[in-house]
């Protein structure tokens, strides 16, 4: 429905009563299903927001980075939609936020790491 | 990048990368699946990281499209680890997997609660962001005050308070009912002076959803909603983080004014003021630039702007600015903006007097009907076909058809049906009517639905004029190559009916019409053939004097259908040959159809029914539409609870599809059966039309009231039809669930339940064994019913048993019912019924007993229906008028078209609205033909509120308005 359609139309495709908003990016389809009477440009530019996001974090974000790294994308948008509805307008939170997050499984590694390096040293 | 790698994971991603085919890719997953359930099993081999890193697989392979089910267990149960990283897996790949109905959830629960009442705050944000993402009627239930709590404790983060928002609108969304939101008025209030932004968002968009259920309790946000977009809109402390392309938090801005649409009007002259303000600055501010996602923003803010200032209904100037601004979006060359342009003049229909300046834009909007982009062209559709009245219809219709040759085919059903709506509803002259559907069928006759020939038929039958034109039209078009069969079947009609009134002209004579459509007859399927045996039956008799030659012919075609397989083919030539020998008295049985008593347009009818499930629908119906669908629905599931269903209905249940009876009948039948429902039942349940020519052959039958009294046929060829009526009769009277059950109730439950809905004491059910009595007593939104239970007999009845189903917006609570009733006793049980909100739903009593070794077990409505929760109230012009004025549109004005209304005088329908505890208001319709009648309608949730219904003719439409006053007032549908 969304592929087939040419890129000089407009983002928005009637759906089963709902609306799709969608946008490309390069070979990316990022795509939202929204309510007839909800803002469609609202939506279009969550979309764009997250995209943002994703090139902040990963630095000029590709295909490939979201396939290798699913599970970041997920607790990315996690930080920026719940219920559907926008979480965080702002990106430096977002960043600082999921930045956060990822220290905390750091140190969870590093700790696990020197505790079987002592175990390790321990059991020599 | 800081990415903390799992090489496994990425190992294996590589792998399926590699794959050169599905059946490779499968390999490799049922691979890796194997592997990974071993490793669960052995739970001692996995350390936690492995567990972490098999469970994101899972997800993985889930997203590939493969059934993981049995990796749920491992994804709920890592929510209880202990670490953040395992938990943060666990809470991510598990509202990833699962929805809110998911029976592992459950197990869930407890952990959630303590992660979420817990210290931690990265515990609590992964909790919320689950519960918010998935979270069920058990998660509202257990964890819905605790989730308050965060929301409103200062000592809270934002990000915590953020997401607790948001998981709060999640669960008061799915289930209003469990939430409790009394004095949320104030903390909303509170939190909208939050400075921070993210904070902020997530509040309004919990008091959007709060206000779309009940805005009365939160006029207090109104003021602070006006100062958050004030703050905005003239980026007076917004961060620069909250700027999006240099504007103030554009989704902030459109959520400010979401939530102001929802508050009938601004009553306060300051706050009105600096609102108006701001919507003009936003107005006059916005322009079209160079960059796509400040352009996005900019008018994404504006089109809510346009929203509301329409909303508001603001002065006349503002709103002429709204036109313009409309007039250059649609003929800007960016898609986007162009479609929504389209959409919100569309909305803008709605407002009275812009109608002329629209009209303005025609031609451009004509433009945009060959757009190279289907949404916009049904946008422009939707648009034209919604400003299409007398004075343009020629003109729109007509290009309505000249596109629909090139139309794609998603578009062309929807295209036919609306140009035939249009020709139908402002048709210039009948003759006009005539060429628009003619030339529909010819492009795009697939598309044309029987609804639509049956209508050119009746209009056709009843205006004499039109039926030359139509007969002379027809003609032409038989005469091109390859018709279309719906083609065929109308003008096979028209032609047997009015071709004697071509006679004279050159290739009309009986002979030559009759062997132009036997020519089609080897090309049309089986449903047609019985229109062109009609068609041939009456060429002869028209065929004055006789013609041998035609006769034989004739005669022969019925010989050779006469024992055709199909039971409607042979009965129709056999009868047709036996009446064609009777020789003059031919004349009288197959003289012209009589005309058809006038009736709603099923074709309108059809419309306004498919618009909620049609995508291309206009926007603004949209909420009437569902609204109205919906009950539909809940009304026709809940007949057949009932256990008898009314008459008509079993006859529509056991009519053969082949048969000629008239479905009106039947439909008639059940508006009858139901009479007192008729208010709040919206239509007679639809099925397909089964007869073709049913609907067309027994225009006489649809007065014959009720079904089970045929009147006699003044017209034999009707009287064919009666025959199948009265075998469709027999059918109805013996009810098909009841063969099954010995014991029959006395009187139609039916009947009953509908006595009980305008009275307040009488016999719910009654049979051979057991009466069920009722007497209620209602006041406001509380109702006191008792039952009285009576056994009739000499022995007891046990195991009794009484069960109340009620629908979600009633709280019904039954005394204690006895098991046994002693013989010729009766037994008293109270029933407290309270109304938490206005609903047609209706609550079912299971009842069973007993009686040696019968168990009967009859399903009984309750009459605890909306109407029993109406106080009467007299209101003024002068009351109204303007609150009226002031509301627009659901969910605070409602209005509905009931269907399937039996026409009656204007005292008796009065008399029915005065049962219905509704006060008939004189004065407020100036036509004296209108009927007005007003009520309050009573419920826990939102107190008293005014409805208000009006009877324009044969149309019944109801207003309901949230505790304001007002009227119903539109225009009557005219013609039909």
């Amino acid at each position: 429905m969304i592929l087939s359609r040419g890129p000089k139309l407009c983002n928005f495709v009637e759906w089963r009563g709902y609306k799709v908003v969608y946008k490309r990016y390069a070979s990316l389809y990022f795509c939202m299903c929204i309510d007839q009477d909800d803002n469609e440009l609202e939506v279009l530019e969550i979309i764009h927001h997250f995209v943002e996001i994703l090139d902040r974090y990963f630095g000029s974000v590709c295909e490939l980075d979201l396939i290798f790294n699913f599970h970041k994308a997920y607790y990315i948008l996690d930080e920026i939609l719940i219920a559907g509805e926008l979480q965080e307008s702002s990106k430096k939170t977002v960043a600082r936020l999921i930045a956060a997050q990822d220290s905390l499984v750091e140190q969870a590694k590093e700790q696990a790491s020197t505790i079987s390096n002592m175990i390790a040293q321990a059991t020599k | 990048m800081a990415l903390s790698g799992m090489r496994g994971l990425s190992v294996f991603i590589s792998d399926i990368r590699n794959c050169q085919n599905k059946e490779q890719e499968r390999l490799r997953v049922d691979k890796e699946l194997g592997n990974i359930r071993t490793r669960f099993k052995n739970e001692k081999a996995s350390t936690p990281y492995e567990k972490k890193k098999y469970v994101w697989k899972i997800l993985y392979i889930y997203m590939l499209g493969y059934d993981v089910d049995f990796g749920h267990m491992e994804a709920v149960s890592l929510i209880s680890a202990p670490k953040y990283p395992e938990k943060q897996v666990g809470y991510i790949v598990t509202s990833c997997l699962l929805n809110e109905n998911h029976d592992f959830l459950r197990l869930a629960i407890n952990t959630v609660r303590n992660d979420i009442i817990g210290r931690n705050e990265t515990f609590q944000c992964l909790a919320l962001t689950l519960v918010g993402n998935i979270g069920g009627r058990e998660f509202a239930e257990s964890l819905a005050p605790d989730v308050q709590k965060l929301l409103i404790t200062s000592s809270c983060r934002p990000l915590v308070r953020k997401k607790a928002a948001l998981c709060l609108l999640r669960l008061y969304r799915k289930n209003p009912d469990v939430m409790n939101v009394d004095g949320w008025s104030d903390r909303m209030a509170q939190l909208l002076d939050e400075r921070d932004l993210g904070v902020l968002t997530s509040s309004m968009s919990l008091l959007v959803a709060l206000l779309s259920n009940n805005h009365e309790a939160y006029w207090s946000c109104l003021p602070k909603c006006v100062k958050v977009l004030e703050r905005l809109a003239r980026n007076q402390d917004v961060p620069q983080e909250y700027t999006y392309y240099g504007i103030p938090s554009p989704w902030l801005q459109v959520k400010t004014m979401r939530a102001l649409q929802y508050f009938p009007t601004v009553e306060d002259p300051n706050t009105k003021r600096s609102l108006f303000e701001v919507l003009q600055r936003i107005l006059m501010g916005t322009d079209v630039v160079k960059n796509v996602n400040k352009n996005n923003a900019s008018h994404a803010v504006l089109f809510e702007a346009l929203a509301l200032v329409m909303h508001l209904d603001a002065e006349k100037e503002m709103m002429s600015q709204c036109v313009a601004l409309l007039g250059k979006f649609i003929a800007v060359r960016e898609p986007n903006i162009r479609y929504l342009g389209l959409e919100n003049m569309t909305r803008m229909l709605m407002v009275t007097d812009v109608q002329d300046i629209i009209k303005r834009h025609q031609a451009q909007i004509i433009t945009s009907l060959k757009d190279p982009d289907i949404s916009i062209r049904r946008r422009a559709l939707d648009l034209l076909y919604g400003m299409c009245d007398v004075s343009n219809a020629k003109e729109i219709v007509e290009e309505i058809l000249q596109y629909l040759s090139s139309a794609d085919f998603a578009m062309r059903e929807e295209l036919s049906l609306k140009a035939a709506i249009l020709a139908e509803k402002f048709a210039p002259d009948l003759s006009w009517y005539v060429d628009v559907i003619l030339q529909l069928i010819d492009k795009a006759g697939d598309f044309v639905s029987d609804d639509i020939w049956f209508r050119v038929v009746q209009f056709v039958t009843n205006n004499e004029d039109l039926q030359t034109y139509a007969a002379l039209k027809v003609r032409e078009y038989v005469d091109k190559p390859a018709i279309h069969e719906t083609m065929v079947k109308l003008s096979a009609y028209i032609l047997g009916e009015y071709s004697h009134l071509l006679a004279r002209r050159p290739g009309c004579s009986p002979k030559e019409i009759f062997g132009i459509i036997h020519e089609k007859l080897p090309t049309v399927s089986t449903s047609t053939i019985p229109i062109l045996l009609s068609t041939y039956a009456k060429i002869l008799m028209h065929t004055q004097p006789p013609d041998p030659e035609l006769q034989n012919q004739i005669l022969a075609v019925f010989g050779k259908y006469g024992s055709c397989i199909d039971a409607e083919i042979q009965q129709r030539a056999v009868e047709y040959r036996a009446l064609s020998r009777k020789g003059a008295a031919l004349m009288d049985i197959l003289a012209e159809m009589p005309k058809f008593p006038e009736r709603q347009s099923a074709l309108i009818r059809k419309a306004e029914d498919s618009e909620a499930d049609t995508a291309e629908q206009s926007a603004i119906k949209l909420r009437a539409a569902q609204q109205q669908t919906s009950n539909a629905l809940v009304v026709t599931d809940q007949r057949p609870a009932n256990g008898t269903p009314s008459v008509g209905q079993l006859s529509l249940v056991k009519v053969p599809s082949v048969s000629n009876v008239d479905q009106n009948t039947a439909e008639q039948g059940v508006t009858q059966a139901n009479g007192a429902l008729t208010v709040v039942d919206p239509q007679p349940p639809s099925t397909p039309s089964a007869d073709l020519l049913g609907d067309l052959l027994g225009p006489l039958t649809i007065e014959g009231l009720p079904s089970a009294t045929v009147q006699p046929e003044p017209n034999l060829a009707s009287g064919l039809e009666g025959g199948w009526n009265a075998a469709a009769d027999a059918l109805a009277i013996a009810p098909v669930e009841e063969q099954s059950n010995i014991v029959q109730p006395i009187g139609e439950i039916a009947e009953r339940f509908h006595a009980l809905c305008l009275k307040d004491s009488g016999v719910l059910y009654e049979d051979r064994y057991i009466q069920i009595g009722i007497k209620a007593e209602w006041r406001a939104q509380h109702g006191q019913l008792v039952l009285f239970l009576g056994n009739k007999n000499i022995a007891p009845l046990i195991s009794v048993q009484a069960l109340i189903l009620p629908p979600s917006h009633l709280k019904m609570e039954l005394s204690v019912v006895p098991e046994t009733i002693p013989p010729r006793a009766q037994v008293q049980c109270p029933l407290e019924v309270i109304n938490l909100r206005p609903s047609r739903d209706i609550a079912v009593l299971d009842f069973s007993y007993k009686f040696g070794t019968h168990v009967v077990n009859p399903k009984l409505r309750l009459p605890a229906v909306l109407n029993k929760f109406l106080q009467p109230i007299q209101v003024s012009p002068e009351e109204f008028f303007p609150q009226w004025r002031s509301l627009s549109g659901p969910p605070l004005k409602l209005q509905e078209v009931v269907r399937g209304v039996r026409p009656m005088p204007l005292v008796e329908m009065a008399n029915l609205f005065n049962s219905f505890r509704l006060t008939v208001c004189p004065g407020l319709d100036p036509n004296p033909n209108n009927m007005v009648a007003s009520t309050t309608n009573y419920s826990e949730n939102t107190r008293a509120m005014l409805c208000l219904v009006s009877r324009f003719k044969k149309f019944v439409y109801c207003a309901f308005v949230f505790k304001a006053i007002s009227v119903f007032y539109g225009e009557p549908h005219d013609g039909n």
